[in-house]
Order: C-alpha cells, then sequence, then structure tokens
C-alpha cells in the first residue's frame, strides 16, 4: 500500500512540472478570483460573466480558440502571487483577468506586468494605479474604487441632505468609501464609524444612529456584512432614514436581503434593467445560464472579454505583437454592455454613473434599478498624476 | 544529521535543478514558499515537541518579521541584515512579554493565551494604515545582501531559504541535544519534578519561546522578501492554525518532520487546486485520518521504514 | 449619550453574550468532560443555520423549521461524535487540533458546495417580527429579546439538568475527576456521548436562532468559535455557570466598548488621536480581558477542575 500511494505521490507532483505548450492558434486567459469563503460569490460572477462572453462568441476570442483556466486566490495575497506566477510560467496565459479584491491586486500587479503578461481588472480599481502607479500593462475595465461613492456624495449634496452618518469596514477600501463620497458632500458628518472587517452584528451602531437621528445614512458594506446590515437596519425601523450605499444592496446580495432591502439607493455604472439590446440580451443570457440576476461583476468580467476579443481582432490575431495588442486594448473598439466605454489615459474607464434603487421583479428575482444618472462621462481623480499619455 | 533528514536536505538542494525541466520561475516561486513555511513549522515543533507548548499564535512572529521589512522599507533600509536584526529582537521582546503572561497558564489556557495575544498583534496591524492596514504594504524590492541585489534571483533566492532553514536545523538539533534541551525536556516530561530538582520551569520556557519566536521571525522576513509583499493575512489565526497542523502532520518533536510536514502539505494543496477548486473537501478528511491513525506523523511513519 | 442609549446598548451586550454563552456552553463541557479541543464546534453552529434555512424553505413555518433543527443538528452531532470523535478521547491535544481543524475545512467546503457561496436569509418569525420602541426613533426588534429569553431559559434549564439530574451529577464529577468517575462503573462512552451530542445541539440551535439577524453563509462559525473559546478560557473550563458569566462578560465588553469607547478616549485624547487608538483597541479589548484574566486567575474564574 506504501508503495502504490508513493507512486501516486510522484504522479501527482509531476503534474506540478507540467508546462503548457504555447501555441499561435489559441489565446490563454488566466482567471485570478476570490472563489473561497463568502466573497467566493464575486468570484463566481467574474467567472461566469467572462465564461458567458466566450461561449456567446462561439468559444473564441478574436477569432483564436479561448482556453481560460480559472484559480482561487483565497483572498490571500501570498497565495495569489504563487498562483499568478504559475498561470505566466507554466500555463503561458496571454492575459491575466482578476482579481476580486483590492490588496490581491496590489499583490499580482507587480509580477503580472513585469513578465510583460496583460492583467485586466475586472472589479478592483485602486487609485495608486489609477495615479502615480499606473502601467502600460494594467488595464481596469470597472472603474476606480472611489467613484462609486462619490455618485452617492452628489446626490446626498443635490437632496440637500444637511447631515448624515457614515459607516463602513475598518480597511483601506472602506476608508476609501467614506473619503470618496466626502468629497461632494458638503453637509455635517454626523459621526463616521469604522467597524471591525466581518462583523456581523451592528446592534450597536444602529443604536448610535437613531441617537444621532441624521438625514441621510450612508455606508461600504460588502458581502455577508451588507447582507446583515440591510435586515438589521430594516428591523430596527430605521428605514426612514435614507440607506444609501455602494456595494451592499447589489445583486451580489440582494438574494439574501430580499424585501428588507427594497428602496435602498446605491450606486453603480450599470443595472440590469439598462435600456440596451446588447445589455438586455446579455441579462436574459446570464438569467437563462446561471439561475441568477447578474451583478455588475458579471457585467464588468463580459466586458473585458469583449474588450480582449476587439483587441485580438483588431491585431488579426498576432499575440506576441504586444504593441499592437496594447494599442488596440487603449482603444477599446467594443460594443460595451453599458452603452459606451472608453479609456482614460490611466487605462481606468471614463463612464457613466447612476444612482439605482433595489427593487423586485415581477417574477419574485431582485434586482438593481435605475433612478437616475448622476455623472457623465465621469473620469477619475486621479488621472492627472499618471505619467501616461 | 540521521539518514532521513539529511536525505530530504539533498533532495530539497537538487530541486532548482529538476525545476529546470519544467515552468522553472513558477517551481521555484512554489518551492521558496514551501521552505519558508517549513522554517516557521520547524520553530513551532521546537516549541511544541521539545517544551510542550502549544501555541496558537505563532503565526504571529511570521507577521514580526514581514512587517520588520515593512517598517525597514518605508524608512529607506533596505539591507537584509539590519531588516533581520530588529525582526529578531522584535520577536524576542513579544515572545518574553506575551510569555509571562501566558506562561502562568497550562494547557489548554495557554493554548487560548497565545491565540489572545497573537489575535491583539493582527488586530494592531490592520489598524495601521501607514502600512496599508488590510491591503498590505508593496515592498519595491527585495532586501539586499551588503548592497547586492542577488536575493532578486529566483534561484539564488531559492538557495539562501534553503541555507537558512537548513542551519536553523541543525541549531535546534545541536539546542535539543545541549544541557538547554535536556532541561527543558525533563520540565516538558514533569515539572514537578524538574521543580524538586532545583530547576525552575519559566526561564527554559521563556527562552524557547524566544528561540523559537524569532526562527518564525526570520521566516517572515524571508515570506516578505518571496511576495514582495506584507498583510495582516500572514499573520491570521487561521495561518496559526495551518501551521500547527504542517508541525503534527509531520510528526511532533522530530524537527525535520515538520519541515517534511510543511512541504507536503502546501504541495498536497497547490496539486489538488490543479484538479479543482475544491480542495478542502480532500484536505479536510485526510487530516482527519492523519490524527487518528498517523502513527506519530510522516516522520514517524517513515522513521519506522514506511510500514502502512 | 442618553440613558436610553446605554439601556439598548446594554440589551445588545446581552444578546450577544447570550449567544455565546449557547455555543460556549457544549465546548466547555465537551472541553471538561473529555478534555477535547473541538475547532468544529463553529461549524456545528453552522450547520444549525443551514438546517434553519432547509427546514423553514421546506415547511414555510420558522417555528417547524426549528421543531425539525434541533433533533438533526443533535443527529448531524452524535454522528461526528461516532465517527470521529469518539476516538479522539485518548489522544493528546495537537492530534485533536488537528482532527477537528480538518473537520472544520471540510464542512465549511462542503456547505458551500451544497448550497452555494452566497449568503442565505432566513425569514423571521411573525409571531417575532415586531417592534418596540425602546428610544424614540428606534424600534428594538422583539425577536432579539426574545433571543434574550430563550437564552436565559437555556440557562436555567441546564443549570437544573446539571445540578439537579443523574446526568448532570455524572457530567459535574466527570468534570472534575473523569478517572475516578469510570472507576465508579459509570458508563463513560455512553456519557460521552450524551455529553457531545447535547453540546452539537445546543451549538445547531445557537445557529438556527441567529439566522433570522444574521446571514447563513459558509465559515460563518469561525470568528464566534474564537471568541466561544475566549469565553470558555475566561470562565472556567468544565464550568456552565463560568460559560455564561464570561459569556455576558464578553458580550457586554465587546458591545459597550466598540459603542462607547470611542467617545471615553476622547475624554483623553485629541480626536482624530482617540478615532485612530479606538479604532485599533476595539476588537482587541476581548482579548485583553482574557489576558488580564488568566494573568490574575490563570484557570479561569470558576474552574471546575483545581
Amino acid at each position: 500500500m506504501s508503495r502504490s500511494s508513493l507512486v501516486l505521490a510522484g504522479v501527482l507532483a509531476a503534474s506540478l512540472f507540467a508546462t503548457g505548450a504555447s501555441a499561435d492558434d489559441k489565446v490563454k486567459v488566466g482567471l485570478i478570483v476570490t472563489l473561497s469563503g463568502p466573497p467566493a460569490v464575486l468570484g463566481g460572477q467574474i467567472r461566469d460573466g467572462f465564461n458567458l462572453a466566450v461561449k456567446t462568441l462561439g468559444g473564441k476570442l478574436g477569432g483564436l480558440d479561448a482556453e481560460v483556466s480559472v484559480v482561487d486566490d483565497e483572498l490571500k495575497p501570498d497565495v495569489a502571487i504563487t498562483k499568478v506566477k504559475g498561470l505566466i510560467e507554466r500555463d503561458h496565459v496571454d492575459f491575466v483577468v482578476g482579481p476580486v479584491f483590492s490588496n490581491v491586486l496590489q499583490a499580482i500587479a507587480k509580477p503580472v506586468t513585469a513578465a510583460g503578461v496583460f492583467l485586466i481588472s475586472p472589479n478592483a480599481g485602486t487609485s495608486n494605479f489609477a495615479g502615480k502607479q499606473c502601467n502600460e500593462n494594467l488595464f481596469v475595465t470597472s472603474y476606480q474604487n472611489d467613484q462609486v461613492h462619490e455618485v452617492l456624495g452628489r446626490y446626498a449634496e443635490d437632496k440637500g441632505f444637511k447631515s448624515a452618518f457614515l459607516m463602513a469596514p475598518n480597511y483601506q477600501a472602506g476608508k476609501d468609501a467614506l473619503a470618496g463620497f466626502k468629497r461632494d458632500f458638503k453637509g455635517e458628518i454626523v459621526d463616521e464609524v469604522y467597524t471591525p472587517l466581518g462583523q456581523l452584528d451592528f446592534s450597536a451602531e444602529l443604536a448610535k444612529i437613531a441617537a444621532a437621528k441624521p438625514e441621510a445614512f450612508f455606508t461600504f458594506m460588502p458581502g455577508g456584512m451588507g447582507v446583515n446590515l440591510v435586515k438589521q437596519y430594516r428591523q430596527a425601523g430605521l428605514a426612514s432614514i435614507p440607506f444609501l450605499s455602494a456595494f451592499t444592496a447589489d445583486e451580489s446580495t440582494l438574494p439574501a436581503e430580499k424585501d428588507d432591502a427594497l428602496g435602498f439607493l446605491g450606486g453603480a455604472n450599470w443595472a440590469p434593467d439598462l435600456d440596451n439590446p446588447q445589455s438586455k440580451a446579455f441579462v436574459k443570457a446570464y438569467e437563462a445560464a446561471y439561475n441568477s440576476v447578474p451583478g455588475t461583476y458579471a457585467m464588468q468580467a463580459y466586458d473585458t472579454a469583449l474588450l480582449i476579443d476587439s483587441a485580438i481582432k483588431a491585431t488579426g490575431g498576432k499575440l506576441s505583437d504586444k504593441d499592437a495588442l496594447r494599442a488596440a486594448l487603449k482603444k477599446a473598439d467594443f460594443t460595451s454592455l453599458r452603452g459606451k466605454f472608453k479609456f482614460g489615459n490611466n487605462h481606468y474607464p471614463i463612464q457613466d454613473f447612476y444612482l439605482v434603487k433595489a427593487a423586485k421583479r415581477a417574477d419574485g428575482k431582485y434586482e438593481t434599478e435605475i433612478v437616475q444618472r448622476v455623472f457623465a462621462d465621469y473620469a477619475d481623480k486621479y488621472a492627472p498624476e499618471c505619467p501616461m499619455k | 544529521m540521521k539518514l532521513p533528514p539529511l536525505l530530504l536536505f539533498i533532495a530539497l538542494a537538487l530541486f532548482p535543478l529538476g525545476a529546470k525541466f519544467g515552468p522553472e520561475t513558477y517551481l521555484l516561486s512554489f518551492g521558496a514558499r514551501a521552505l519558508i513555511f517549513a522554517l516557521a513549522a520547524l520553530s513551532l515543533d521546537f516549541l511544541i515537541g521539545q517544551a510542550a507548548l502549544v501555541s496558537f499564535g505563532h503565526a504571529a512572529y511570521l507577521g514580526v518579521g514581514a512587517y520588520a521589512v515593512a517598517i525597514c522599507s518605508l524608512l529607506g533600509v533596505d539591507e537584509l541584515v539590519l531588516q533581520t536584526i530588529l525582526a529578531v529582537v522584535a520577536a524576542a521582546l513579544f515572545a518574553v512579554l506575551t510569555g509571562y503572561v501566558s506562561l502562568r497558564a497550562t494547557g489548554v489556557y495557554y493554548i487560548m493565551s497565545s491565540l489572545a495575544f497573537g489575535q491583539m498583534l493582527y488586530f494592531l496591524f490592520v489598524s495601521l494604515s501607514e502600512l496599508g492596514g488590510d491591503d498590505g504594504f508593496t515592498l519595491p524590492a527585495r532586501s539586499r545582501i551588503a548592497g547586492s541585489a542577488a536575493l532578486a534571483d529566483d534561484f539564488v533566492f531559492y538557495y539562501f531559504c534553503l541555507g537558512v532553514l537548513a542551519v536553523a536545523y541543525l541549531f535546534l538539533a545541536r539546542a535539543a541535544a545541549s544541557r538547554f534541551g535536556r532541561v527543558a525536556a525533563a520540565i516538558r516530561q514533569d515539572a514537578l519534578r524538574a521543580r524538586a530538582l532545583g530547576f525552575s520551569p519559566l526561564p527554559y520556557q521563556i527562552v524557547s519561546c524566544a528561540i523559537a519566536g524569532s526562527l518564525a521571525a526570520i521566516a517572515g522576513v524571508l515570506l516578505a522578501n518571496h511576495s514582495e509583499f506584507v498583510a495582516p493575512s500572514f499573520m491570521s489565526w487561521q495561518r496559526s492554525g495551518e501551521l500547527i497542523v504542517m508541525t503534527v502532520l509531520g510528526g511532533v518533536g522530530s524537527l525535520w518532520g515538520a519541515v517534511l510536514g510543511a512541504i507536503v502539505y502546501l504541495s498536497l494543496d497547490e496539486v489538488l487546486s490543479l484538479f479543482t477548486d475544491e480542495t478542502h473537501l480532500v484536505i479536510g478528511p485526510l487530516l482527519v485520518l492523519v490524527a487518528l491513525f498517523g502513527r506519530r506523523g510522516l516522520a514517524g511513519w517513515i522513521g519506522s521504514g514506511g510500514a502502512a | 449619550m442618553s440613558w436610553a442609549l446605554l439601556v439598548v446598548q446594554t440589551l445588545n451586550g446581552l444578546q450577544l453574550g447570550v449567544m455565546l454563552f449557547l455555543i460556549a456552553a457544549g465546548l466547555t463541557v465537551t472541553f471538561g468532560v473529555m478534555d477535547v479541543v473541538n475547532l468544529a464546534h463553529g461549524a456545528q453552529y453552522m450547520v444549525g443555520g443551514y438546517l434553519i434555512g432547509l427546514f423553514a424553505d421546506l415547511t414555510g413555518n420558522f417555528w417547524l423549521g426549528l421543531a425539525l433543527t434541533l433533533p438533526s443538528a443533535l443527529a448531524f452531532g452524535l454522528a461526528l461524535e461516532f465517527l470521529v470523535f469518539r476516538r479522539l478521547y485518548e489522544r493528546d491535544h495537537v492530534s485533536q487540533i488537528l482532527a477537528t481543524f480538518g473537520i472544520s475545512l471540510f464542512l465549511n467546503q462542503a456547505v458551500k458546495l451544497l448550497f452555494g457561496a452566497g449568503a442565505i436569509g432566513v425569514s423571521m418569525p411573525e409571531a417575532l417580527s415586531g417592534t418596540v420602541a425602546l428610544m424614540p426613533g428606534l424600534l428594538y426588534p422583539i425577536y432579539r429579546l426574545a433571543l434574550i429569553g430563550f437564552g436565559i431559559g437555556t440557562a436555567i434549564l441546564l443549570y437544573i439538568l446539571v445540578n439537579h439530574t443523574r446526568v448532570g451529577m455524572r457530567v459535574r464529577a466527570g468534570a472534575t475527576h473523569p478517572e475516578i468517575v469510570a472507576a465508579l462503573g459509570v458508563d463513560i462512552r455512553k456519557l460521552f456521548m450524551i455529553v457531545f451530542g447535547f453540546g452539537a445541539m445546543l451549538a445547531g440551535f445557537a445557529g438556527a436562532l441567529a439566522a433570522p439577524i444574521f446571514s447563513v453563509e459558509p465559515g460563518m462559525g469561525d470568528n464566534l468559535l474564537i471568541l466561544s473559546f475566549v469565553v470558555i478560557v475566561i470562565g472556567g473550563v468544565g464550568s456552565v455557570r463560568g460559560a455564561l458569566i464570561a459569556a455576558v462578560l464578553v458580550g457586554l465588553v465587546d458591545t459597550l466598548g466598540r459603542a462607547f469607547g470611542p467617545q471615553l478616549l476622547r475624554l483623553a485624547l485629541a480626536p482624530a488621536a482617540a478615532s485612530q487608538t479606538g479604532r485599533a483597541l476595539a476588537p482587541m479589548l476581548i482579548y485583553v480581558t482574557m489576558a488580564a484574566v488568566l494573568f490574575f486567575r490563570p484557570a479561569g474564574l470558576f474552574p471546575a477542575r483545581r
């Protein structure tokens, strides 16, 4: 028994040594997203959105057969680095698409771009890579993290709210969120609370909100934290105070929040009810394939696939010509699900942003719906710091 | 050195040459990471095996070492020797201070106390926004040795880690066999009897903690260099749990077993992830089987001739 | 700061304490009687949450779901005992850590496979979904008050069980001197099985009760597990009374610390520094408390074994 287990161990170990042959009639994409733990929902949406696009394009990107390998970063930056090196060295991918989270992006940006491989982030969009540390091989198809929060700040200011209570988890993205809100909102900040990451019981904070009686409440509380906050906020009877949020009441959390989230406001660069033919077709196809309503994560992943498709087509399938590919990527000459889409000088998108609200469809499923457009052709604030033209 | 550990180190030394036949950078990167965790597990084995102190907060020392590099980098110091000195001093200090509180307790109370201190350090670094907080801190480059950027080369870095691991192993094996080690073993077996013989357990236990902590901090310095990135997740309680798993998998008390345990655990996780996203479905039950039926871990299994 | 706010925050703290007690009670007895470190106890809590999600969905009624969840959680615990834990009693702590860590990994991944990675919402029972105006503008959910009630009720039940029944007597004896109990001819195997199963059921009960307020998702038990260990260490391993007092203490320290800590710090430090320090200290507070207790009482507040 021990001999055969040694043989098995040897065979398994050998798989680590196997390298994929690089052929020019194929394009290889490595998807690195979080597929462990509660945030796996987001990684799953990105994977599903990307794969749906490839399927819709007939299994090809830019006319070349597409081979997509999916890798789980476990939300651990050091694990992500090893896995991304595996994608580059062992699997010889031409593009790395991912990640979900900002801290993983910080970790993998250098290894990927230094190896001359294009890194396209369909979700994380930190400020440093939009500004001073912008990179010619790094593209972001989602947004710069601050922008979504600025939507709510602008809305609150325009609506004339005199005071606001702010809350976010105590990590960089949380701090960026509240900073983004405060950029446009000039009213009184009644309190600014940072909760420990992963905290699920907000009874203490909700009591503070009730005591402070603000005119509006703004929060960034992603994932399971947001699900709990929404439910408890409604249960505490605070819904009369407008609930402004980002990534808290969206398609990834609405299925669990259900009726508790109805009417809560959010900010986004897209919603499933956006009125253009390609978006409607995408939503229909996604629901048919995965039985859930797509959120911005899936939409951005789909757009990423369309972007890669357009770039490869523009270079006539010559993956080795990196300069041509880069120029084609910059041009972003594809029909985005968002309608219009173009890159700024820092490879971050310039796009419209909307105020959305959580709603229930006739068929019982939950989605976000567009209330009004808040920003048109909105570029991020860090672009001037980027030395690229 | 006994035969099995000697063979292990020879195999580890030959690995990079074999790696040339495969995806070299990826394998060297993975190999270095395995060696770094092997060092951390080795230091934990010294604590658990020799001093009978089960620490559930050992990953905190990894964090101390890694953040020593980050802090030095922030101050413009990129010389490895200086960073390591800071790491070791900080680790030893932390071990001594927390030891005074934790070592008043025994058994599970000690385990939980060590967990508490690990968590405190974790939350401390999460709150420090200058060092990136929860998002982590990216290093501009790997540390320099005497001004040379030799460590930037993955080949060199792998052998450097292997060298550090080998020296650590020899040092710990020596320490276990020395007078200090024999007293520590006596305390482990029967603290009352040792006290009756005139040995006060506390100083020996604290020194053991300091040694183990310092070695883990050195592993942390190497880890920071490996990923060129530092984050509080390096010192989460789940990481501490994983270190215990690696140590027990290899066989508590055998020292070289911890090295093997770390390598096997990480390799298993990596290989499985090539085939499935749900690696824990396999690893979970495997750990249970090893705990129930593994005779003194992998080292014990190999030592007894590989009998099934 | 008003008295009403203080009352509300205290209630919140009590509620967290009660939840922790339900989880810690089973853990401390398992630990005290069988000397087993059980890292899978958090997964037990999670299983309770998923079970009620499943049964409430199937029957359309929360109470029916709860009635089905309790025996299922018990059965699940007994199955785990039979398959794995039975063999862990004689092993040392590190082997137990390894095995229960493995079980926890497996269960967290298994529920993700079975129910998906996203959070699952469980609706509150109609009868308890009302609110009570404790403060102008703040409606306190009756369900949370009911939770506190459930917890206190369970504590009383456990008190009666442990102190006034034969089984309870054996459990107390087993926590103090297990070898003698076995030597006196008590069927230790059956005792252990009962204790473990009951503890597992309590954890599942806690998970089910928590489901309507918190979301049910993979890994939801992990952080509460660590907190429960803190509770039983502070309370003293093997002591249910200790677990209750420690759980309430931890719940209150955590909630009141988070709620009023930054304000108190502002009395001593400048606002920015108070905010930064407050944010750093708040999550640490419980661990600092535990370290302090261990410093003065290395075996916890009410250790069963001296």
